[in-house]
C-alpha cells in the first residue's frame, strides 16, 4: 500500500476496485464485551490519515504565527518555570541546566496534555459525523492524538537546539527515546479513549479536562526531578505514567545519571492497563454514540 | 454468490425519549441513581407497573423484515417519523438495532446528507478527498475519479477556494458530486435530492438513473413521489415504525398518496403537556375543512379549503401571528399565508382557546398532495411558539367534469396552482383571407 505525505494532484491510472469478493456483514444488537475491531481500524487506515491531515490543515488556518505556536507554548512555559522554580526556588535539576531540564519534560508533556484535550473532545466535536456515516469510531480519538505528533516534532527541534546551546551531546541512550514516545502515546490514547467515550454522555468531561491536565502537570516531575524522592517511593511515582515518560526523556537525552528503571516499568504497566481498559470501554459504549451524542 | 443484497429479519429500534432530550450531566445521573429506589418504592406503594416508564420509550422501528435483491432499486416511503431514517441508520451501521438482524452482502455506502464530513476551512479540492475518505473511498479511488467529480460539480475555478466562501448551491453540488461517485455495491440515500436548484436536481436524478443501470443495489428515501416512481421499481411503505406494504413503486406511491396512509387531513393533541408550542401558546389541533364543516383527506379542486389552526393561549398579553405554508409533493412551496383577521391583529390575546381559519379559494390549488406546515409566532418581540412541518396533508382531486382549469384536457397538467383564469377571445372574420390550399 502506498502512502504519500501529500496528495498528488494528478489522477492515478489504477484500474477500478475489483469486486470479485463480496463481503458479508451481519448487523445485530451487540451484547457484552465484543472484539476491539482492530482489523477494521486497519482497513480504515487511510481515513485515519485523512483525519490527521484535516486536523493539521485546519489547526493553524487563519493564525498569524502558524506552527510557531508549537514552539512558543513549551518555550514560554520553560521561561516561566526557569524564572520561578529554577532561579527563585533554586529547584535541583539533576545536574543539567534548568531551562533544558524543564523543556525536555515539557515536550512530551505538552504532547500528552494537548492530545488528551483534543482526544477527549474528538467524538463530541465530530458529532455531525457520528450521526451521518459509519466508520470505526476509534479513528477519531486516535487521529486527533496523532495529529499532535506534528507539534511534538516542532517542539522537539526546539529541544535539539536548546541542547546544542547548552552543549549537551547525545549518547547512545537516545536509541531508547522511541520507547518513551510510545509510552506517552499509549498513556494519552488510553486516557483519551476513556474521556472521549464518557464525554458523549456526560459533558462534565469538558469542564474536567483543563483541571485534570493542570493537576496532572504538577503531579508529574516537570518543574522538579523525581530524584527528590527516595526509593521505593520513586518507583511508586511511576503509577503516574507521565512521570516515567518525562524521566525517560531526560535520561535518554540529557544524560542525567539517575536511570528511571523500575519506575518506567510501573509506568508502562499502568499505561497499558489504561489503554486496554479504555479501548474496551470505548467499544462497549460505542454503539450508543449516535443515539445520545 | 447470493442473489440477495440485504435480508432483514425483525429489525426494531427503541429510543428512550426522556434521556435523549435532556443533556445529562454527571451530577444529574448521580441524583437520578440515588432517587431511583424511592421512585421504585413509590410505584410499589401505588401498585403501579414496576417496569420502566413505558411512556418514555418510543419504538422508531418495529419488526421490519424484508429482502432486497442485488441490483434492485427500492424506495422507502412514509410520512415523517414513520421510521425511514431509522431504518437507513441501522442499515448503514450508524446506530444499532435493539432487536433483529440484517445480513448485508456487499460494501455499503450511505449518503444521509450532502457534504458529509466537509470542513468549512478547507478548499473544494481538499474536501473532495476528505469527504470521499469519510464516505469510504480509498485514496486511489478518489484520485481516479477526481476530474469526473470536479466536472460534475461545476465548481471550476473555485476548486482551491475554502468551501466556507461557496454559495449554498456550489456547496451542495460538490457534496453530491463526491457522493455520487461512491463505488459501493449497496447505496443508501436519504432525501439527498431535496436540495439544490431545479436544474441540478434533474442532473442528480439522471445520475441516480445511471447508478441504477450500473446494476447496484440502492435504497432510496424521499418525499418526492415522482422521483420514487421514476427511479425505483419497488417500494416499501412504512407507517409508525412498521412495514405496512411493499410492491411495485407506482402502486405503493399511489396507495400512500390516496389511501390516507400519508399525512392525514387533521391532527389533534388532546394532552396539552405534549402539544407543540412554548410558554405562550400551545397548538391543539390542525384540520383541513370543507365549507360545510367536514374534514376529508381528499378535496374537490373546485371547493374552498379552510386551514383551521386551533390553539390555546396560556400566557396572556402577546400579539400572536398564526400562519401556514403549503407544499406540494414535489417539495415546491406553493404559498405562505399569515392570519390577517382584523379582530385579533396587533391585539394582545387573553388566555383561552382560539380557532383561526385561513380559506384557500376553490379552483386554486393544483391536483395532488398538499402538505401544510403550521407556525405560530409572537411578534414584538418575535418569539417562535409553534413550528410544525408537514403536520397535515390532503389530496386535491380534479373530477374532470370539464368545469375546472383543465377544461377538456385530460393529460398531465403542470404547475403548482390551477386558478380558473378568465379567458377572452377576439375574432375577426374579415382577416382570414389567404387560407392555405387544401389537398
Amino acid at each position: 500500500m502506498e502512502s504519500e505525505d501529500v496528495l498528488p494532484r494528478e489522477v492515478a491510472t489504477t484500474g477500478a476496485i475489483p469486486d470479485d469478493r463480496i463481503p458479508t456483514l451481519r448487523i445485530q444488537p451487540s451484547s457484552g464485551w465484543g472484539s476491539l475491531g482492530l482489523g477494521e481500524l486497519w482497513a480504515h487506515r487511510e481515513l485515519v490519515y485523512f483525519f490527521i491531515w484535516r486536523d493539521l490543515k485546519v489547526r493553524y488556518k487563519q493564525t498569524a504565527l502558524g506552527a510557531t505556536w508549537a514552539l512558543l507554548q513549551p518555550l514560554a512555559t520553560m521561561i516561566v518555570f526557569s524564572l520561578f522554580f529554577g532561579r527563585l526556588a533554586k529547584m535541583p535539576s539533576d545536574g543539567v541546566p534548568y531551562p533544558v531540564f524543564s523543556y525536555a519534560a515539557l515536550v512530551p508533556w505538552l504532547f500528552f496534555a494537548n492530545g488528551l484535550s483534543q482526544g477527549a473532545n474528538s467524538l463530541v466535536g465530530n458529532a455531525h459525523l457520528l450521526t451521518k456515516v459509519y466508520f470505526p469510531r476509534f479513528a477519531l480519538p486516535l487521529s486527533s492524538l496523532l495529529a499532535g505528533g506534528a507539534d511534538f516534532l516542532v517542539a522537539f527541534v526546539g529541544l535539539v537546539g536548546l541542547m546544542a546551546y547548552f552543549g549537551i551531546a547525545l549518547t547512545s541512550r537516545v536509541l531508547f527515546l522511541p520507547a518513551f514516545i510510545l509510552l506517552a502515546l499509549v498513556t494519552s490514547l488510553g486516557v483519551s479513549l476513556w474521556l472521549a467515550a464518557v464525554n458523549v454522555q456526560f459533558r462534565d468531561v469538558r469542564h474536567t479536562v483543563p483541571f485534570l491536565t493542570q493537576f496532572w502537570m504538577f503531579a508529574t516531575p516537570i518543574a522538579y526531578p523525581s530524584s527528590l524522592l527516595l526509593e521505593p517511593w520513586r518507583t511508586f511515582y511511576g503509577i503516574n505514567p507521565m512521570a516515567g515518560v518525562v524521566e525517560g526523556f531526560r535520561w535518554a537525552l540529557l544524560g542525567v545519571d539517575s536511570p528511571p528503571g523500575t519506575m518506567v516499568a510501573v509506568s508502562a504497566a499502568v499505561a497499558v492497563t489504561l489503554l486496554v481498559t479504555g479501548a474496551y470501554y470505548f467499544r462497549r459504549v460505542e454503539r450508543t454514540f449516535a443515539d445520545i451524542v | 454468490m447470493s442473489e440477495i443484497a440485504i435480508r432483514a429479519e425483525g429489525l426494531a429500534k427503541e429510543y428512550h425519549l426522556g434521556a435523549a432530550q435532556k443533556t445529562t450531566t454527571f451530577r444529574e445521573s448521580v441524583v437520578d441513581l440515588c432517587a431511583a429506589p424511592f421512585r421504585r418504592a413509590r410505584r410499589v406503594l401505588r401498585r403501579g407497573p414496576l417496569a420502566t416508564d413505558q411512556d418514555e420509550i418510543h419504538w422508531a422501528l418495529k419488526d421490519a423484515s424484508f429482502e432486497i435483491r442485488r441490483g434492485e432499486v427500492v424506495g422507502l416511503v412514509g410520512r415523517n417519523g414513520a421510521g425511514k431514517s431509522t431504518l437507513l441508520k441501522i442499515l448503514s451501521r450508524i446506530t444499532e438495532p435493539t432487536l433483529g438482524y440484517a445480513d448485508i452482502h456487499g460494501r455499503i455506502g450511505s449518503l444521509l446528507e450532502v457534504g458529509t464530513g466537509f470542513h468549512a476551512e478547507l478548499t473544494g479540492r481538499e474536501n473532495i478527498f476528505l469527504s470521499g475518505a469519510i464516505l469510504g473511498m480509498k485514496k486511489a479511488e478518489i484520485q481516479q475519479k477526481f476530474d469526473e467529480i470536479v466536472e460534475f460539480a461545476q465548481i471550476g475555478r473555485f476548486l482551491d477556494t475554502p468551501v466556507k466562501r461557496y454559495s449554498s448551491g456550489m456547496f451542495v453540488r460538490l457534496g453530491f458530486a463526491v457522493a455520487a461517485h461512491l463505488e459501493s455495491e449497496i447505496l443508501l440515500i436519504d432525501e439527498v435530492l431535496a436540495v439544490g436548484d431545479a436544474r441540478f436536481q434533474k442532473k442528480c436524478l439522471s445520475k441516480m438513473e445511471d447508478i441504477q443501470q450500473g446494476g447496484r443495489t440502492v435504497i432510496f428515501v424521499s418525499h418526492n413521489m415522482s422521483a420514487i416512481t421514476r427511479i425505483c421499481k419497488r417500494a416499501i411503505l412504512l407507517e409508525e415504525g412498521r412495514i405496512v406494504s411493499e410492491g411495485p413503486a407506482e402502486q405503493i406511491v399511489s396507495s400512500y398518496l390516496t389511501g390516507g396512509l400519508g399525512t392525514k387531513a387533521s391532527r389533534e393533541w388532546p394532552d396539552i403537556t405534549r402539544a407543540p408550542g412554548g410558554d405562550i401558546c400551545r397548538l391543539r389541533a390542525v384540520r383541513a375543512r370543507d365549507r360545510d364543516g367536514s374534514v376529508s383527506d381528499s378535496v374537490d379542486i373546485r371547493r374552498a379549503i379552510g386551514i383551521e389552526i386551533e390553539f390555546d393561549v396560556i400566557q396572556p398579553g402577546f400579539f400572536l401571528l398564526p400562519h401556514f405554508y403549503m407544499w406540494n409533493d414535489q417539495g415546491v412551496l406553493i404559498l405562505g399565508a399569515n392570519d390577517l383577521d382584523p379582530a385579533w391583529r396587533r391585539r394582545p390575546r387573553p388566555v383561552g382557546r382560539y380557532v383561526s381559519t385561513g380559506w384557500i379559494p376553490g379552483n386554486f390549488l393544483a391536483e395532488g398532495t398538499v402538505f401544510v406546515d403550521i407556525s405560530i409566532i409572537a411578534i414584538e418581540p418575535t418569539i417562535s411558539q409553534v413550528w410544525e412541518q408537514s403536520i397535515i396533508g390532503f389530496q386535491v382531486v380534479d373530477s374532470m367534469d370539464g368545469d375546472t382549469h383543465r377544461g377538456d384536457w385530460a393529460g398531465p397538467q403542470p404547475g403548482a396552482v390551477r386558478p380558473l383564469l378568465e379567458w377572452t377571445t377576439r375574432y375577426d372574420e374579415a382577416t382570414a383571407v389567404d387560407s392555405p390550399p387544401r389537398m
